[in-house]
């Protein structure tokens, strides 16, 4: 089925343009008359993946999908990659740096909420190349 | 507690106007770490932060949170001003500590949110 399709650019270390797309994709999916509490589960997730790629990541790319049954997210990033994605998505582990921290991240909380507020999650990544991680949420049931 | 209450109470000052609220307050999270914020089931009605960034506004924006208040008297830029505009958040700065507003939230009937 086809849908609405939306592309993003995101620099590494912009941390006063980061959440623009999870804005705007928030006000898109209200424009839908999506749930107010499947909105929050996208854009929460989206809004956390987006601002590691400014935390972590030199620049990336975000493709945003918006079908009937649900939304697909894809964000690309080169980058220092991630060496253990399992390591990664347990709470509490961050390499951070001070900068982020002073913006009110790097607790290593993130993506284990992305994966708590996703239906689907993947995070692929090759050190020294980059990350890309893929979120879907159903929009229906 | 209505709005005008509540700038009141913290000795506040309103710095926007938001498009949406007449609505009455009455839960609040008060965090420095904004992914903690992001973990919250329930939508509380007030962030009360010590951090003065664009992303406090943000963090707001995602987690459905229609009120900041930012206390110990830090300073906020215009662009956090004009985020929250955009955002239909309500933005309030207050001289008090973070300690001190949440103590007074707390003795007028503000409940905590999980
Ligand atoms: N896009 C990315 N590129 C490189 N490393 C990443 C990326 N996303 C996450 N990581 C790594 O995974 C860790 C945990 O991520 P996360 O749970 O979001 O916590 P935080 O970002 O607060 O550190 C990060 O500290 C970082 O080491
Ligand atoms: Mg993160």
């Amino acid at each position: 089925m086809s849908g609405i399709t939306f592309s993003y650019k995101i620099d590494g270390g912009d941390f006063v343009n980061a959440g623009k797309a999870s804005s705007e994709i928030k006000r898109t999916l209200k424009q839908l008359n999506v749930a107010q509490k499947t909105i929050k589960r996208v854009v929460v997730s989206l809004y956390e993946a987006e601002v590691n790629i400014v935390a972590h990541a030199h620049r990336g790319e975000i493709n945003v999908l918006i079908n009937a049954e649900e939304i697909s997210i894809t964000l690309k990033d080169e980058g220092p990659g991630i060496e253990s994605v399992e390591q990664a998505m347990e709470v509490g582990y961050s390499t951070a740096s001070p900068s982020v921290v002073s913006m009110g991240f790097g607790a290593g909380m993130g993506l284990p909420n992305m994966k708590k507020n996703s239906d689907y999650l993947n995070v692929e990544s090759k050190v020294g190349v980059g990350t890309t991680v893929t979120i879907k949420v159903a929009l229906v049931g | 507690m209505t709005a005008e209450k509540l700038i009141d109470l913290i000795s506040g000052n309103l710095l926007n106007v938001a498009n949406t609220n007449t609505q009455i307050l009455a839960s609040v999270v008060a965090s420095d770490l904004m992914s903690d914020v992001l973990t919250l089931e329930n939508e509380p009605d007030i962030l009360v932060t010590g951090l003065a960034n664009t992303q406090c506004i943000r963090t707001a924006e995602m987690a459905d949170i229609p009120f900041v208040i930012i206390a110990k008297g830090k300073k906020v830029s215009q662009q956090i001003i004009d985020l929250a505009h955009e955002g239909d958040i309500y933005l309030i700065s207050t001289h008090l500590s973070i300690f001190k507003c949440c103590g007074l939230l707390y003795t007028h009937g503000i409940k905590d949110t999980f």
